[in-house]
């Protein structure tokens, strides 16, 4: 047993334990825009799997190495480029594709260093959403997309329909989806079954090569 | 690399430490340089602290930069000014903790501090070696650290942990000694010198054996090259700070006077810096290991002696997890080249991480007091060691 208090399985949110059940265990996982490393971390120590992340801001990258996560400081789309066709089982990508500015050479290149990927984002197709835009014509500001217009890092907008259309031309298909909402703080949640893309604050996707 | 930095108290210091020494070679054919020439007999000067465990698997070799040497942590004697070189990071509860860690740190050979060097003594002829000492590479000095480490019966190594010339070291450890060395902290450090670095050192030497007294390397029995080696040592201070850095503690500020006085005193601060640096370098440093050791670092290329030219080929062997950390500052080793060796380091499946710290201090960062590189130095170890 792993004697460090520091290094048992931490909490994690709802929307991340999801991802995390569809990880198999000792497998090879990148993390795309990995943050403080939650995910991998949580991984690693209730998964065993081997991890690697890519992040760009320097204290992230300095607290995923705090907590033993192997991590490169860099753009994602720079330090994919190194890695050999299939060297990973799995690609994660949350929470960060509305964020890059070229969400499909991501997608792709994702589907070459890995064998599957995982995707999640806000949906733009929320109910909440499209009634704000509907009544007061204004760019929409909710709980999921909590930003301005003008200050959002969410450059790219997007409904689960969106991505599931998106499949064919980035070339890959979906094996599993979760249109999730999460509250107490993204702690807990449930899924969303009837018309997700009206309901859903976010989706999830495990996807593999088309 | 200006290891004897100013800096402030970030804990307990480790106590006190000794200046240990190890001897081999002293029979023939001697220690065989990568130059083809031998040397006999070889010293190693070295410290220890911290506990070995009764696996020995709680190893941390620490390498030294250019100028620094085996005193890493902790005083030789209570009245001691100034502790070891790196006293900030290396103690109890510090980023690598002496009450987990076993740590050792090796002087290089070519050294003058306690080491076989020019300075020391050539049995053949009874007077120091100076210019007949033989070119050393960066691959004799960590040969010669390896003898060592068996010496001490120490066959794994937990983590080699070394800053610019030091880094190059660790390096040299990975690629030599694979098996042996579990994983890698590489901080501000480069697999070869840029034509920038090898042109300031080139400055640093031509200044040095531009002195009278450097008499073509027999200086010890006489006046020393001093003068050539404190300039040696101000160009050194100039690629170890940053125009940012300069600039924030030095601006255009003039040395205890408020006007230009029109003459070639030291009238700016930065003068004054640069001079009291090199009047300082010039008592604890032998000029004859500075070119020794510059060249060794201009020599280092770690992608023509390990990969036929090809760095990614010469990471093929190693098996070590790394930490690779550069400065954003630090216009010595800038980040691109901290950058190519993970590149290298990735196109082989290595396990590494790489950070680049936005520091101002330029290349001498890593020996400033650090939270960020202090932490992650920590965590890095304790994984390395639970996944070891």
């Amino acid at each position: 047993m792993n004697p460090d208090a520091s290094v048992q399985a931490p909490l994690i949110r709802y929307d991340l334990s999801i991802i995390a059940s569809w990880i198999a265990p000792g497998s090879r996982v990148l993390g795309l825009g990995c943050g403080e490393g939650d995910l991998l971390h949580f991984l690693k120590t209730t998964k065993q799997v081997q991890e690697r992340g890519i992040e760009i801001k320097e204290s992230r990258v300095a607290r995923c190495i705090e907590k033993g996560i192997s991590v490169l400081q860099g753009d994602i789309n720079t330090e994919l480029e190194d890695y050999a066709d299939n060297t990973f089982d799995y690609a994660i990508c949350s929470q960060t594709l509305q964020q890059v500015y070229e969400p499909q050479r991501l997608i792709r290149s994702m589907m070459r260093v890995a064998q599957k990927g995982v995707v999640s984002f806000p949906n733009f197709g929320h109910y909440k959403v499209r009634l704000q835009y509907l009544m007061t014509g204004r760019a929409p500001v909710t709980r999921s997309l909590p930003y301005e217009w003008y200050n959002t890092p969410n450059i790219r907008v997007l409904s689960l329909k969106d991505f599931e259309r998106f499949s064919k031309a980035a070339g890959f298909r979906i094996i599993k989806r979760a249109a999730i909402n999460t509250r107490n703080e993204h702690r807990e949640g449930n899924e969303i079954r009837i018309f997700p893309n009206m309901f859903a604050a976010y989706g999830l996707y495990l996807i593999g090569k088309a | 690399m200006s290891e004897y930095t100013d800096h402030d108290i970030t804990g307990a210091s480790i106590g006190m430490v000794e200046k240990q020494f190890f001897t081999f070679a002293e029979n023939d054919p001697g220690f065989l340089l990568d130059s083809g020439a031998s040397l006999s007999p070889v010293t190693l000067a070295y410290e220890a602290c911290g506990t070995l465990n009764s696996q020995k698997d709680n190893v941390i070799l620490v390498l030294h930069a250019l100028t620094g040497d085996s005193h890493v942590a902790g005083y030789y004697q209570a009245q001691d000014p100034k502790p070891g070189w790196w006293d900030i990071m290396v103690g109890p509860g510090k980023g690598i903790d002496t009450d987990h860690y076993f740590v050792v740190c090796s002087n290089i050979i070519g050294s003058c501090m306690g080491s076989t060097g020019p300075a020391s003594i050539n049995p053949e002829t009874t007077q120091a070696y100076g210019m007949d000492f033989p070119m050393i590479t960066m691959g004799d000095m960590v040969r010669a650290q390896k003898a060592l480490m068996d010496h001490l019966g120490l066959d794994r190594v937990l983590c080699v942990v070394g800053g610019s010339v030091g880094g190059m070291q660790a390096l040299e450890w990975c690629v030599r000694y694979p098996d042996m060395v579990g994983s890698a902290v590489i901080l501000a450090s480069t697999t070869r010198h840029s034509a920038l670095a090898i042109a300031f050192n080139e400055v640093a030497r031509q200044s040095i054996m531009a002195d009278p007294n450097w008499n073509q390397g027999h200086y010890y029995t006489g006046a020393k090259p001093d003068m050539g080696l404190a300039i040696a040592r101000m160009i050194g201070h100039i690629t170890y700070l940053s125009d940012e850095s300069m600039r924030m503690k030095f601006g255009r500020k003039l040395q205890n006077k408020s006007a230009l006085s029109f003459e070639f005193g030291a009238e700016f601060q930065v003068e004054s810096y640069l001079q009291y640096q090199g009047n300082k370098f010039i008592e604890r440093f032998d000029a004859n290991s500075f070119l020794y050791i510059t060249k060794a670092a201009d020599y280092f290329d770690l992608a023509k002696d390990h990969g036929n030219g090809s760095l990614a080929k010469a990471f093929s062997a190693m098996k070590s997890r790394f930490l690779v950390v550069s400065y954003t500052s630090d216009w010595l080793y800038p980040t691109y080249q901290s950058k190519e060796m993970v590149k290298a380091m990735k196109k082989n499946d290595l396990d590494v991480s790489f950070c680049e710290i936005d520091a101002q201090w330029g290349h001498d960062a890593f020996l400033l007091p650090n939270p960020r590189l202090s932490d992650m130095i920590r965590g890095f170890l304790r994984s390395a060691r639970y996944e070891s």
